[in-house]
Order: structure tokens, then C-alpha cells, then sequence
């Protein structure tokens, strides 16, 4: 024990390790805030949907060789979310469909982009590494964190200020419409923070294992909690230990950042699940 | 003065006519039913009452101190909201959304009003309670504290017995009787021939020539006879 506490100590005299535990920590709080809503208005496959995008334009941006991709990663991840819920309202395609339309087709550009234009010689390593996240939250610059910082307070800061809000656009869209308050605003609000979190947490856990980070925590906490706010709070509680042990295990096992913090909030979710049996609720 | 009064309203998506030459006026204290086959416009007619969808043509004037969004609205229930984990105190709370402006919380005056209300529709003791724990009549009077909470003068019920067993039905069309007779307006839309008992006017849509009238206008009509024949034909069709 003294040894891992001492091997731990040791690690975290290094700043870049701080860095990586203060954006993940910061990641894993703003997506479970979302993860909530998005689960209960069945908008889980947003997420993911979106991240596909982000990994395509992530692809495009490599080839123009921006300085900063988060310029055209941002944007174009933005529009897609917007894009989604609207088409969400539209019958001719339904939502699942065109999520599901719009993500495979974006994994199909970035791959084919990444593959005819990289200039690396490892082009299956990159690929694996925006889908499964890398070691880029280990090489995150000062400027990076202070980015994650500030966005990170953004969007707590908009969660609580509209949370009344959020519950009732989340509870009963037509009964908020009703009240004239203006639901479609709110959802498109809910849509651009997801997008935003995503481009974010690319760097912590790849394109392909986000929805983990915004789903799994408001799963295990729908099987314990009683009340909306005890749900938000319970899993932003699941949320931040998921991340912040991942990434101390995995830095202690050198183990994937991305796979190691989805293991541990699968397992936080199973006691969750044990617990909410054994309380006799749901 | 009416509450609400529709003149000449015609109703429709993207300019198609559902329903046309609706006429009829909702008063203090009126229990209005409105029946109708599907597909007679009757969800279009709610939508356009709660200013969710534009009327093609005609007017609706609201009067006697009623404000535009002061209808208080009871929804079908939806998929999502069956496993919503929240609880009874929140849901309603909810319903006083509209009188907090551009303030981010609620205040006192706001949780007086939900407890108010609560307190009224029985499920003031159940408050801490999950909402997917609760019995569909319990369900269904905290959604009714809920449109309450959002309005005093007029509330708008959505078929709102469809999945209560006959007993919870009857008791909740008690609620709502009580409460016109404190002097709300209840607008309901119903599949249910029981619902005319309660009802003090009734509007049965039809493409054309709907008929509106109180309810002993209603009881010698043929238009009565036809919806009780449909119905019973359906119950019987159901029997076997």
C-alpha cells in the first residue's frame, strides 16, 4: 500500500500528470450533468453520434494541418448536434436513423481521409488512438487545461442558472411549451453543450468510448436515487471517482486512460445496480 | 365575458383543413367535454388552445383577466416520463415555471403555491415520492397540481383516464367536477362516455358542422346518439 501511495506521489510530481487528473475530473463532471437529460429524453445515441462526427472532422482538420484543431472540430461538431435535433422533429427520417446514418457515415471519411492523406507512417495507430483515446491527455498543455477550466465553468455554471428549466424541458416538452416558455431554445442549448463536452473529452477517452462517459453515470444513478436532483448529484459524484481513479490506475498499471475509466464506471454501475435491488427501489 | 371564446376557427397542418367552423366559448365555472372520432382534429384543437400550432383561419379571444399561456394543460403521458426519476414536490414546482420570469430559482411564494396545490389534490404526503413508484391516479393528480400550479382560471385535460381502472376513473372525474364548482374552467377531451356525466357543455367534432351546446342540447341530439352507439358498438366489439 505505502508503495502504491509512494509510486503515486511520485507521479503526481509531474505536472502533466496534475493536468491530465484536473481535465478529466472536469470532463467527467460536465458530461454526467448532460448525461442525465440526454438519457431520460432518450437522446443517449446523440453522444455517440456525435462523436463519430467529431472523429471525422478531426481527420479532415489533420490533413489541412491546423495549428489548432479545435477550430474546425468545434464548429463542425456544433452544427451536426444541431442538425440531429432538428431532424429529430422531422418524420421523414426518424432520429435514431439519422444518427445512426450520420455517424457511420462520418467514421467512413475520417478513416478513408486519414488513410489516403496521412502523412505518418503509423496510420492504423493513429486511427486506434482517436477512437480509443491516447496519450494526448498526458501531453495537454497549460493553455489546454485553462481552456477545459473555463468551459468546464461554463457549463456548470449554465446547469445550475437553468436547472429548473432543464428539468422541466427534460419532465415534459409540451407542458413547458405550454407555459410559453421556449423548449426548442433550451434543446438546442442541451445540444450545443453536448457537442462542446464531447470536443472535449475526445482527448480523455477517444471517439468511440464518450457515450460511456455521459451515459454510465446517470444509469447508476437512475438505480439508486429517488429525485431529479439527487440523480444529477448523485452521478456527478459517480462521474468525477470514475474518472479520477481511471486515470490514477491507469497511470500506476499503464493500462488505457479511455478503456480503463469505462471499466470502472461499468463497475460502478453493476454495485449500483446491487444497491438499487437490495434498497427495493425499482 | 367567455374565457376563451372560438369564432369561425378552422384548423389544420401546413394549410390542410382537418376541422372547420368550430364555434364556442368557454366560461367560469363551465365543464366543457369534447368528443369526437379520431382524427377529427381534436389533439390539433388542443395544440392551437395552448398556442403550440397556428388556427388557418378564424380567432380565438381570450377575456375575463385570462392571459395567453394561462391554460393549464394536463398531457398525455408519455414514454419518458414513466421511468422519470423525480419527485412529486419537483414535478410540481415545475408548473410554476411561468411565474418566474427570467429568475433562475424558485421562491417562496412559488413552493407556497405547489404546496398549496398538493395539498389540494391529495398528494402532499407522497411528495418525497418517486414518480414512477406512484398509482396512475396518483400520477394523474400530480400532473393536474402540476397545470394548477400554471394556471387558476382555465386547465386543459388530455384524455386524461386512459390506463385507470373504473374506480380511479370515477374519482378523478370527481377532482375535476370539484373543481369547476370552485369556478376553473376544465376543457377535456375524452374517448369516454362516462366523462359526458360530469360535463356541463360539449363540443362533438366533425369536419363539418360540429356541434356545440350544453349538455342537455347534447342529449337530444342525433349526433348523441351516434357517438353512444359507436361506443357501445366498440365496447361490445371489445366484449367479444
Amino acid at each position: 500500500m505505502t508503495h502504491i501511495l509512494q509510486e503515486l506521489s511520485f507521479y503526481l510530481s509531474y505536472p502533466f500528470v496534475r493536468y491530465a487528473l484536473i481535465v478529466g475530473v472536469l470532463i467527467a463532471l460536465c458530461s454526467s450533468l448532460l448525461g442525465v437529460t440526454l438519457v431520460l429524453k432518450r437522446f443517449s445515441f446523440i453522444g455517440d453520434g456525435l462523436s463519430h462526427v467529431a472523429f471525422g472532422a478531426m481527420a479532415v482538420a489533420t490533413i489541412f494541418k491546423l495549428v489548432n484543431n479545435t477550430i474546425f472540430i468545434m464548429p463542425v461538431t456544433i452544427a451536426a448536434a444541431i442538425l440531429l435535433l432538428r431532424t429529430g422533429q422531422n418524420t421523414k427520417i426518424k432520429g435514431d436513423a439519422a444518427i445512426a446514418m450520420l455517424s457511420v457515415s462520418s467514421l467512413a471519411v475520417g478513416y478513408l481521409v486519414m488513410n489516403l492523406f496521412s502523412t505518418s507512417a503509423n496510420v492504423s495507430g493513429d486511427v486506434c488512438s482517436t477512437l480509443f483515446g491516447s496519450t494526448t491527455i498526458l501531453t495537454l498543455t497549460k493553455t489546454e487545461v485553462f481552456t477545459c477550466i473555463i468551459m468546464s465553468i461554463l457549463v456548470v455554471a449554465f446547469f445550475i442558472l437553468f436547472y429548473n428549466r432543464i428539468f422541466a424541458v427534460t419532465f415534459d416538452e409540451n407542458f413547458t411549451r405550454a407555459i410559453g416558455k421556449n423548449a426548442e431554445t433550451y434543446n438546442m442549448i442541451i445540444a450545443i453543450i453536448t457537442a462542446v463536452i464531447i470536443v472535449l473529452a475526445m482527448s480523455l477517452v477517444g471517439s468511440l468510448l464518450i457515450s460511456a462517459l455521459i451515459i454510465f453515470p446517470a444509469l447508476s444513478a437512475m438505480r439508486v436515487m429517488q429525485s431529479f436532483k439527487g440523480v444529477i448529484i448523485y452521478a456527478a459524484v459517480l462521474s468525477v471517482i470514475g474518472a479520477f481513479f481511471g486515470i490514477v490506475l491507469s497511470i500506476l498499471c499503464s493500462t488505457p486512460v479511455g478503456a480503463t475509466i469505462v471499466i470502472l464506471d461499468l463497475i460502478l454501475f453493476f454495485v449500483n445496480c446491487i444497491i438499487g435491488k437490495f434498497i427495493g427501489r425499482i | 365575458m367567455a374565457y376563451i371564446t372560438c369564432k369561425d376557427l378552422t384548423l389544420g397542418y401546413e394549410g390542410h383543413a382537418i376541422v372547420s367552423d368550430l364555434n364556442f366559448k368557454v366560461s367560469k365555472g363551465d365543464y366543457l367535454c369534447i368528443v369526437g372520432e379520431n382524427g377529427t382534429g381534436k389533439s390539433t384543437l388542443i395544440k392551437t388552445l395552448l398556442h403550440l400550432q397556428d388556427a388557418i383561419s378564424g380567432d380565438i379571444i381570450t377575456g375575463d383577466g385570462l392571459k395567453a399561456y394561462e391554460v393549464g394543460y394536463l398531457p398525455q403521458q408519455t414514454v419518458v416520463q414513466k421511468d422519470f426519476p423525480a419527485t412529486v414536490e419537483e414535478i410540481v414546482l415545475s408548473g410554476t415555471l411561468a411565474k418566474c420570469g427570467w429568475r433562475p430559482f424558485y421562491r417562496k411564494a412559488e413552493k407556497k403555491l405547489a404546496e398549496e396545490k398538493m395539498k389540494r389534490m391529495e398528494v402532499w404526503k407522497l411528495r418525497k415520492s418517486c414518480y414512477r413508484n406512484l398509482s396512475g391516479g396518483q400520477q394523474q393528480r400530480t400532473l393536474l397540481a402540476r397545470a394548477l400550479c400554471a394556471a387558476s382560471k382555465v386547465i386543459l385535460l388530455d384524455e386524461p383516464v386512459t390506463g385507470l381502472d373504473p374506480k380511479v376513473t370515477a374519482e378523478f372525474y370527481q377532482v375535476t367536477k370539484d373543481l369547476s364548482e370552485e369556478g376553473i374552467a376544465v376543457i377535456m377531451v375524452s374517448h369516454d362516455v362516462q366523462a359526458l356525466d360530469y360535463a356541463t357543455h360539449i363540443l362533438h367534432m366533425q369536419k363539418k358542422n360540429s356541434f356545440y351546446g350544453t349538455k342537455e342540447e347534447y342529449m337530444n341530439s342525433d349526433k348523441w346518439k351516434l357517438f353512444k352507439n359507436a361506443e357501445e358498438n366498440r365496447i361490445g366489439g371489445d366484449k367479444k
